[in-house]
């Protein structure tokens, strides 16, 4: 990997500024974070990544302080922070529903923590108008939460969390509110923020596309418990499990067992056939294995294709979706495999059609091999 | 919308006349100018003249406004902090116990609630006086400020709370600076209901009070026993004056800053 892109994850003597060191915590019966131990670097744009009631909120509480985790241990730039009170913390967090003060203005709202803080008062209006620039607000300084739109509560709320200048910035669900248009021109607006300013970002998402847009590095959580960590293409292209595989994107699996492996080329033996794949690692003869294929990396065709691995099917059901469309194919053996084809051409001169006999097929190094 | 029929308009017309034309010819004998209260004998103003000269009526007036003042104001503190652990405290042991015996002396009837604050008094050795009434009042009215503070309490979003904390307040001054500004007109509102309940509290007030201190429903109720005089008309025409106005602000307070509030979200909507 070349010097000049950001991953102090990769070298090993990097310290991490904020580690979960075993931490688990419980509601009553419940275990909303199952011994999970984390490591995030400073300057990363952290995401956590998972379904509602996964822990990821959990989590980033304990690191505000909203919350105290029953085992196991935080600590930010070394320091053990459980004595720490949310009040002392250097993390600042945004809030979902932006809990901006509705009887301050959005000035007072900015300069609220900075009063709090050890800034001389000479200071503060000073820095105030530096966050109103930094997100486009002056002409609104002086009017209150409700006269302002969504989208700009939202950017009140991140200059009002990033004023006192803290190491980490929790950020909760913090496009949620917004419609789809703003919500992309925000992500990109953090993420300007975020390089700009330097702090460390840690982001809590259900949206996954959010997550790989923003993040230098995305944790898929589930049921407590990290699944994957990893940057947004590996994730994507290198799922460790088929939980992860299918929470990302769109995914084919196909259940089989290994009928010979070598550590480049393994064979696999599953209803619809066999299949050619490169595997991680070598893996024995009867393994019980998923594979894993992605919709887009399956091409689909009139007729069998010279090479790579092909089924033969027909066209079951199609999805328009405007910029690409995506084919559900019903293999002669049963199962139903998701092509996705860009729609280079407009819509009528689509090749395909609804009941079309058909092949799909992909290359040897498409998918990926999954033993969990 | 339901249609304005000639039932609906009978049933309002008799609700309205059985809750207020006793009070509406109370307020008219007021204005009488003969001394014989059933008997009509043109518009005058002399009563209300001579009730200023009434200096037992005066002083009367003097400790209501004393007692209504300090209960009230008693009242609000307790029954804030009351609510804000009802509704803020989470789950702890006796929550439940808790909660209930908030709102019981809501239901209690006041002779019961009179006469053991009467045998608490005793017992402890208390002189009874304003001191008294005022402690009864700000015990029985503190339950209905709670009850107007913890229902805005529970609207209100917790995570305003927080970003507070996050921000660097300690919990005495995100209590001060954000949480009291938010529900203010709760608070408010909650003080202006028990003022009012103060003032025109009979039951309670004549069982706690003493010699020494007579409040003006006290007065007036002793007044009554010794004939109906006009005096004593002109006087509840007065309280029925400042104990609705006393309500009708207490819920404008409340409905204009709800209203307040919607408006302006509408504005910020359009102008998006």
């Amino acid at each position: 990997m070349s010097a000049d892109i950001f991953a102090p994850w990769e070298i090993p003597k990097e310290i991490p500024l904020i580690r979960f060191e075993n931490v688990t915590k419980r509601f009553g019966d419940f275990i909303a974070v199952d011994n999970l131990t984390l490591d995030i670097y400073e300057r990363e744009f952290f995401a956590l990544l998972g379904a509602s009631g996964c822990g990821k909120t959990t989590l980033m509480r304990m690191l505000a302080g909203f919350e105290s985790p029953t085992e196991g241990r935080i600590t930010l730039a070394g320091e053990d922070i459980a004595p720490v009170p949310a009040n002392k913390r250097p993390v600042n967090m945004m809030f979902q529903s932006y809990a901006l003060f509705p009887h301050l203005t959005v000035a007072d709202n900015i300069a609220f923590g900075l009063k709090r803080s050890d800034m001389p008062a000479s200071e503060i209006d000073g820095r105030v108008d530096e966050m109103l620039s930094m997100v486009q607000l002056r002409p609104f300084a002086k009017r209150k939460p409700h006269q302002i739109s969504g989208g700009q509560r939202q950017r009140v709320a991140l200059a009002r969390s990033l004023a006192k200048n803290p190491k980490v910035l929790l950020l909760d669900e913090p496009l949620a509110a917004l419609d789809k248009k703003l919500r992309q021109e925000t992500q990109f607006e953090l993420m300007d923020i975020q390089e700009k300013l330097g702090t460390t970002f840690m982001i809590v998402t259900h949206d996954q596309e959010e997550a790989m847009t923003v993040a230098s590095r995305v944790a898929v959580m589930n049921g407590g418990q990290i699944k994957q960590i990893a940057t947004p293409d590996a994730i994507y292209e290198r799922p460790n499990s088929s939980y992860v595989a299918d929470f990302i994107g769109e995914v084919n699996l196909m259940n089989g067992k290994i009928t010979s492996c070598t550590s480049k080329s393994c064979k696999i033996a599953w209803e619809g056939g066999t299949i050619t794949a490169q595997p991680t690692n070598k893996l024995e003869k009867g393994t019980e294995v998923r594979f894993a294929v992605r919709p887009e990396k399956i091409s689909i065709a009139k007729t069998k294709p010279k090479s790579g691995n092909a089924v033969e099917g027909k066209v079951l059901d199609i999805a328009y979706l405007g910029n690409i469309s995506t084919y559900y194919v019903e293999t002669t053996t049963g199962q139903t495999i998701k092509a996705q084809i860009a729609n280079a051409r407009r819509l009528s001169r689509r090749s395909f059609t609804w009941e079309d006999p058909v092949w799909l097929s992909w290359s040897d190094t498409a998918g990926i091999v999954l033993t969990e | 919308m339901k249609r304005f029929t000639f039932f609906n308009a009978t049933s309002l017309t008799l609700g309205f006349a059985f809750l207020y034309v006793p009070i509406l010819i109370l307020v008219i004998y007021s204005f009488n100018a003969s001394r014989l209260v059933t008997v009509w004998a043109g518009f005058s103003t002399k009563w209300y003249g001579e009730l200023l000269q009434n200096q037992q009526f005066l002083d009367a007036a003097w400790v209501t406004l004393k007692v209504g003042l300090i209960s009230s104001s008693i009242a609000t503190v307790l029954g804030t902090i009351a609510a804000l652990v009802l509704v803020r405290g989470g789950k702890f042991r006796g929550r439940t116990l808790f909660s209930g015996m908030i709102y019981a002396p809501l239901v209690m009837p006041e002779v019961i609630t009179g006469l053991s604050l009467l045998l608490l008094f005793i017992a402890a050795g208390v002189d009874r006086g304003v001191f008294t009434i005022v402690l009864a009042h700000a015990t029985f009215s503190m339950c209905y400020v709670s009850v107007v503070v913890s229902s805005r309490l529970i609207s209100f979003d917790q995570s305003i709370e927080e970003a507070a904390y996050d921000l660097g307040c300690t919990p005495f001054d995100a209590f001060k600076s954000v949480t009291l500004p938010i529900i203010a007109p709760a608070v408010i509102s909650g003080w202006l209901l028990a003022f009012t309940l103060s003032l025109d509290d009979l039951v309670i007030a004549s069982f706690t009070t003493g010699p020494a201190a007579t409040t003006l429903p006290i007065k007036i109720y002793s007044a009554v026993r010794l004939g109906v005089s006009p005096e004593i008309n002109a006087l509840s025409t007065l309280l029925i004056g400042i104990v609705t106005i006393g309500v009708i602000t207490a819920s404008l307070v409340t409905k204009r800053a709800a209203l307040h509030r919607k408006r302006q979200e509408e504005l910020a909507a359009q102008n998006h």
